[in-house]
């Protein structure tokens, strides 16, 4: 027996969700998978297109959740970029899909490059976050 | 002082007055509500109020009693210092954290509602 069956909520930080929405919907072309107002917080959550049983919440870092003090450091982690390897998503075509988004001026880390697992690459989200994405080999 | 704050924590509902409390901690009135402030940062008042309200929010989330009777439960005298005490702690009156949480539980996981309504002070 396994004791878990799937992941269902992964979330990151971003330092405005406007900009997060622009930059996930708008440029890398995920879906809003819920975008409410609770009064206390906005939960915004993506996910890949036809995949919503898998939401990314874009959680924005401040009080009462943390403190002021403590979303300080964690905005300046963020744009350090020291969050780690923050979200991985495959691809059918790794090198098309650079080429398009690049064109819609993404910050890319790392080019389409031959791994023993697939082609992949890297780049940054508006505040710092790591993203990569993999054509996996066939 | 923790003698005093447990019965606080226990019997937030009773009326609980400084010289019931100075009783508790066997000593002065005056010398009660200053160590308390100095032992926890804020007043026995504020304090216990902080436990009505904070009770009052899960009675608020977790069930349909009125608003009026939650008060009444928790301790307070008056709904009206009920609504101004809430408000001035959660930031919000009764009504409205209430209909903004209960909508929340459907689909947001209830450890982002706590950390995101947890009273700062």
């Amino acid at each position: 027996m396994t004791m878990f069956n799937a992941i269902t909520h992964s979330q990151i930080y971003v330092l405005d969700q406007d900009e997060a929405l622009d930059f996930y919907v708008g440029t890398l072309g995920l879906e809003v998978n819920t975008d409410a107002d609770l009064g206390f917080m906005r939960w915004l959550t993506v996910n890949v297109p036809g995949h919503p049983d898998r939401q990314i919440l874009l959680e924005k870092p401040g009080p009462p959740a943390m403190s002021e003090e403590t979303a300080q450091q964690v905005r300046e982690l963020v744009t350090k970029g020291a969050t780690g390897g923050s979200l991985i998503f495959t691809t059918d075509d790794c090198r098309g899909t650079y080429e398009t988004l690049k064109s819609r001026g993404v910050e890319f880390t790392e080019e389409p490059t031959d791994r023993p697992y697939g082609i992949d690459c890297g780049l940054r989200d508006p505040f710092g976050n790591n993203i990569r994405f993999t054509q996996p080999k066939s | 002082m923790l003698r005093v704050r447990d019965a606080m924590d226990r019997d937030y509902a009773q009326p609980l007055d400084v010289p019931a409390l100075a009783r508790i901690a066997h000593v002065s009135q005056a010398h009660f509500t200053r160590t308390f402030r100095a032992t926890f940062g804020e007043t026995p008042h504020r304090y216990l109020q902080r436990r009505r309200v904070e009770r009052a929010m899960f009675l608020l989330r977790e069930t349909d009693r009125s608003v009026t009777d939650i008060c009444y439960e928790v301790g307070f005298g008056s709904p009206a210092t009920f609504s101004r005490t809430f408000r001035d702690i959660v930031g919000r009156p009764p009504r409205t954290y209430r209909r903004e949480t209960v909508a929340a539980t459907g689909y947001v996981p209830t450890c982002f509602t706590k950390a995101w309504t947890r009273p700062s002070t």
